[in-house]
């Protein structure tokens, strides 16, 4: 009977599947276990944040899931598919990218290059330059300084190349290591509202490892905190911004009777 | 115009130091590793060439033996890469620098075997004579050398500007894991990389045996390459071809004007110099670090 034979089907058809679903995830890190069996999903279309101090194992886990660290352990399922342990260009080939902490641009090439090799994994190339045009409606700065070697470029100017050249290669999911690493505060501001116009707006996927807690928070839809390796805390973001917990440790909202050394916590210190 | 004399003699030599120096420059941004088998390869491509042309082995034509010879030892170099350098991946570069003087020894010694040990010529339709400007006495086999050297480094400049693996180079020596992030597969990139190493230093091989005899130990040239590479700032391909050319100008300058002796350290002498008054070379793309 082929009607009843289509029950499991529908069934399975009903379970909503996050586009990215990471299932005890196990990384080392030479002799140190930095991720201790994390699962996290991001549905398409949201923002998902990470928050977590230094060392926590924030961008581990992101490199994790671009493969060029490999799991121990654990599951990364990316559409249906699990990719854990894949050749990092294989990943990229499915549609994730990352946009690595600390800007990272080819520093000698020019804006325009440092673009075209965002698209490196693509060969049509009226795909590539309605990319390139998106990039510059973006941050039409980009646009402005296209001849330009990467490397003299403000830094705010090469976090927004990092992120438009992430954005070449039209990808699924865009995993964003600290955007706001080294910005000034109104710098920060600038790149997450950008952020934000391409979540709603293109309806971009994104997974942001963040210690500016106030910014990702705002605008993340879900919201994971990280504690040596371990998600500690998952929530909402309105609930975790509205959280006691992340108020005091990561909005530094100390509230009355807070003992004296919570004001000298140690935050990032070097680099 | 013995001055002419001596400078275009010393650039047809140096052109040659150029293209090794380049080939160490190559393999040195996209693998941070120095190959002291450069000048090694260039010998070998030599010796393939001979292997492949001269009637006493295969009688080929010349002309269908340079591309033969550019793919056996681009073939070479890439197998080198894969075979045993990844193998190395990770290990202290002083454990591949060393590796790559072994692999020195190892292709002399073929080399040795294979083609004796006394030196031959190749039969080059590059080396027929001379031509005269005046009182200047150019051999054909020097015009040969500069003519094909200047070709050979506009198609790599095009090669890296305007070709996708080219910009992948670039960007791979650059920034290794940034490259990563783009789905470039960094791996195969540094193969081609020695595959084109390897190739250009065919390239200078052939071109320094059509203007005299080789032999097994040809190879330590690659020492006055990589003075040259040192001295044009190591890290910029324009300033390993430059480079060569200083050294291959000196050369006959020194010999000319200076005590009998004196031309065999003279490079290393503008060695010395370069590195006192400017560490980072004379064409050095030097970036600080911004923290």
């Amino acid at each position: 009977m082929p009607l009843t034979t289509a029950k499991p089907l529908s069934e399975a058809g009903d379970q909503t599947q996050a586009l990215l679903e990471i299932r005890n995830l196990e990384t080392f890190y030479g002799p140190i276990m930095a991720i201790r069996g994390v699962s996290l999903d991001v549905p398409e279309g949201k923002v998902v944040t990470v928050l977590g101090a230094n060392g926590a194992g924030k961008t581990t886990l992101l490199k994790t899931i671009s493969g060029i660290m490999d799991p121990e352990k654990g599951r990364i399922v990316f559409d249906g598919h699990e990719i854990q342990g894949r050749e990092p260009h294989q990943i990229v080939r499915r549609g994730i990218v990352q946009v690595p902490e600390g800007r990272e641009v080819f520093p000698l090439l020019t804006v325009d290059e440092n673009l075209s090799l965002g698209a490196y994994t693509k060969s049509n190339r009226a795909e590539i330059a309605q990319a390139r045009e998106l990039v510059f409606s973006y941050f039409p700065i980009l646009a402005e300084r296209r001849q330009q070697e990467a490397g003299t470029l403000s830094g705010g100017q090469q976090q927004m190349l990092a992120i438009g050249r992430g954005l070449m290669l039209k990808p699924r999911i865009m995993l964003l290591d600290e955007p706001s690493l080294g910005l000034s505060p109104l710098l920060t501001q600038e790149i997450f509202e950008i952020l934000r116009r391409l979540n709603q707006e293109a309806g971009m996927t994104m997974l942001v490892v963040e210690q500016n807690a106030a910014v990702a928070l705002d605008l993340a839809n879900h919201g994971y905190v990280m504690e040596l390796g371990r998600i500690v805390m998952s929530d909402t973001a309105e609930r975790l911004a509205a959280s006691e917990d992340i108020q005091r440790f990561y909005l530094g909202h100390a509230n009355e009777g807070a003992r004296g050394e919570r004001r000298w916590k140690k935050r990032k210190t070097w680099r | 115009m013995e001055i002419l004399q001596l400078l275009l003699s010393g650039l047809a030599n140096g052109c040659v130091y150029g293209l090794i120096a380049l080939g160490f420059v190559l393999i040195y941004k996209a693998t941070e590793a120095v190959n002291f088998a450069q000048g090694d390869f260039m010998m070998l491509g030599a010796f393939v060439m001979i292997g492949l042309v001269n009637p006493q082995f295969m009688g080929l034509s010349f002309w269908l033996a340079v591309p033969l010879a550019l793919l056996i030892m681009g073939a070479l170099g890439y197998l080198f890469d894969i075979t045993i350098l990844r193998q190395l991946f990770g290990q202290n570069q002083i454990a591949i620098v060393i590796l790559t003087i072994a692999l020195g020894f190892v292709i002399r010694f073929v080399a040795g075997v294979i083609w004796g040990h006394e030196p031959l010529n190749l039969h080059s339709p590059l080396a027929l004579g001379d031509v005269r400007f005046g009182e200047v006495v150019l051999s054909l086999a020097d015009i040969a050398v500069i003519v094909v050297t200047v070709i050979l480094t506009m198609l790599l400049w095009q090669f890296f500007q305007r070709t996708k693996l080219g910009l992948a180079m670039q960007a791979a020596s650059q920034n290794q894991m940034a490259a990563y992030y783009m789905g470039i597969p960094v791996k195969r990139v540094q193969g081609a990389v020695w595959a084109l190493a390897a190739a250009v230093a065919c390239i200078a091989g052939i071109l320094y045996a059509s203007k005299g005899a080789v032999d097994v130990s040809a190879g330590f040239i690659g020492i006055k390459a990589f003075a040259a590479a040192v001295i044009g700032g190591f890290g910029s391909l324009p300033g390993a071809l430059m480079g060569g050319l200083i050294v291959g100008v000196i050369e006959p300058f020194a010999s000319r004007y200076l005590p009998p002796g004196y031309s065999q350290i003279a490079p290393y002498a503008l060695l010395i110099i370069v590195l006192v008054f400017r560490p980072h070379g004379l064409f050095a793309q030097v970036r600080t670090k911004k923290v």
